[in-house]
């Protein structure tokens, strides 16, 4: 039996492709890809990401905890603000990529991805040397992705307040669409403005159908997993099992930003202290492709000789361009750098560029 | 609906639709709708020598691509070259406009292995 949201029967009825991710029934497309892309760039999207994970942290050590365990820096949290970071194995690989919410000095919230929720609470309790108390919230919560340039003023109709003035990577607490409890944070995953809303499971029907409601006027559109992964993809945003893994660090994955070597302690701290000090050997790149699609798994040939992996690639909706992100040789990682992919035993020419791909125009 | 009934079906989702001595293919109402918006098509050289089941042309989406094997062996003599820049013929029009390459035949004996609409319809579902 796969594991379903509480938005379920709205993707059933809505006539969603339905496909398993991770032991999740989940919809990759409604409409389809290109259409609900484009929705999300021109206009607003909705995207039910209920099947990521809340792990919940609290008592006198929780922020002492989760600093053992991510290499961002949460001391440097503020009351109702978030931050993105990684959780390392002791290698320096990725257990997963978070976002850690300050709700209150001894109140963390953590999402974890959907794939790994099992593992990274499983981890967490295992590496809780000063005893935080970590209990598994996932079941409790829903959540939902509001993204696109109109993502804001359909927030503040149901938020009955100004959400503009919530900054990047800050939340607000309170009613949403008349549901208490409700967590809005400027976050998300696709280079847009917008909110992600996390709501009590029970209150799922109540703010799916006010969300429909209000964002009708607003050019709302379902997206799914489908055009999801096309527009991280655009902004070169990491997906967990494919460009990030627990064999590749945040050195290399280009999250050196998100990792702070020198704020003390944490899991994983020292073999990337090696590795920043011995030279990162390879790094995760942006590439243009000439001609063809590139594809996970398709190999990066320099001089003849495999040197890297595409991890990620597609056909750019918005840029009409094929991308690839890929792991490649620090020495052949400048924007600029000529390489081969070879796609399915064909060779196609592609470029190092600057990331992100794509820049929101407003 | 049902699929026309002109043509042959093989078990990977291609069609063949026989002319004279030369079979135009394509994919099924059934490929394109489990693949999705087709963005790009890989089609073979005019004048290439195909044999039945080879791997002679990709069809991709935005998130997969998958081949296309030609139903019938002989030589690729023409290829749609209105494909180019308008791939999302092969989703809205996969029976006719939507059509990849024709292959002159060199073993008309070999349509008889394939399926007709009705079995094709069995096979994959006669659902749109």
């Amino acid at each position: 039996m796969p594991r379903r949201t509480p938005f379920h029967e709205y993707h059933r009825d809505a006539g969603a492709k339905l496909i398993d991710f991770g032991g999740w029934e989940m919809p990759v497309q409604y409409q389809g890809i290109l259409a609900e892309h484009a929705a999300c760039r021109n206009a607003v999207g909705c995207f039910d990401v209920s099947h990521m994970g809340e792990v919940r942290f609290r008592g006198p050590q929780a922020l002492r905890a989760v600093n053992h365990l991510v290499t961002n820096d949460v001391s440097k949290l503020a009351i109702d603000q978030a931050m993105y970071t990684a959780m390392c194995n002791d290698h320096g690989g990725i257990v997963d990529d978070l976002i850690v919410y300050k709700l209150g000095e001894e109140d963390i919230l953590i999402c974890v991805n959907a794939a790994n929720r099992e593992k990274d609470y499983g981890w967490m309790k295992a590496h809780n040397p000063f005893g935080a108390d970590i209990t598994n919230e996932s079941e409790q919560w829903a959540q939902l992705a509001i993204q696109g340039r109109h993502a804001i003023a359909l927030g503040e109709e149901l938020l009955g307040r100004s959400l503009a003035d919530v900054k990047n990577y800050w939340f607000t607490r309170g009613s949403f669409a008349g549901v208490e409890g409700c967590i809005v944070a400027r976050t998300g995953y696709t280079g847009e403005d917008g909110f992600e809303v996390f709501l009590p499971a029970g209150a799922a029907d109540i703010v799916w159908n006010a969300v429909h409601g209000q964002g009708a006027k607003f050019g709302l559109a379902d997206i799914g997993l489908g055009a999801r992964d096309t527009l991280r993809l655009e902004m070169k945003y990491c997906l967990y099992g494919n460009d990030i893994t627990d064999d590749t660090t945040p050195l290399e994955a280009g999250l050196g930003w998100v990792t702070k070597l020198d704020k003390g302690d944490f899991i994983g701290r020292d073999p990337l202290v090696k590795q920043r000090d011995s030279g990162v050997p390879r790094r995760l790149v942006g590439l243009e492709v000439a001609d063809r699609i590139p594809r996970q798994h398709c190999a990066v040939v320099h001089g003849g000789q495999v040197v890297g992996e595409v991890t990620s690639g597609t056909r750019s909706p918005s840029l009409g361009k094929n991308l690839a992100i890929a792991y490649v040789p620090a020495a052949l990682s400048k924007a600029g750098t000529a390489l081969e992919i070879d796609v399915r035993g064909k060779p196609a020419a592609a470029q190092v560029v600057k990331t992100p791909f794509y820049t929101r125009p407003y | 609906m049902a699929y026309p009934n002109d043509r042959k079906y093989s078990t990977d989702h291609e069609w063949v639709r026989v002319d004279g001595n030369v079979g135009t293919v394509g994919i099924s109402h059934h490929a394109q709708d489990a693949l999705g918006e087709i963005v790009h098509v890989e089609l073979p050289a005019v004048g290439k020598v195909v044999k039945k089941g080879d791997g002679v042309a990709e069809v991709e989406s935005v998130k997969a691509v998958s081949d296309v094997y030609t139903p019938v062996s002989g030589k690729v003599v023409a290829v749609n070259d209105g494909l180019d820049g308008n791939e999302g013929t092969v989703n809205s029009d996969p029976h006719e406009a939507g059509w990849l390459f024709k292959v002159e035949l060199s073993d008309a004996g070999e349509l008889a292995g394939l399926m007709d609409a009705g079995a094709y319809g069995d096979h994959a579902g006669n659902d749109f």
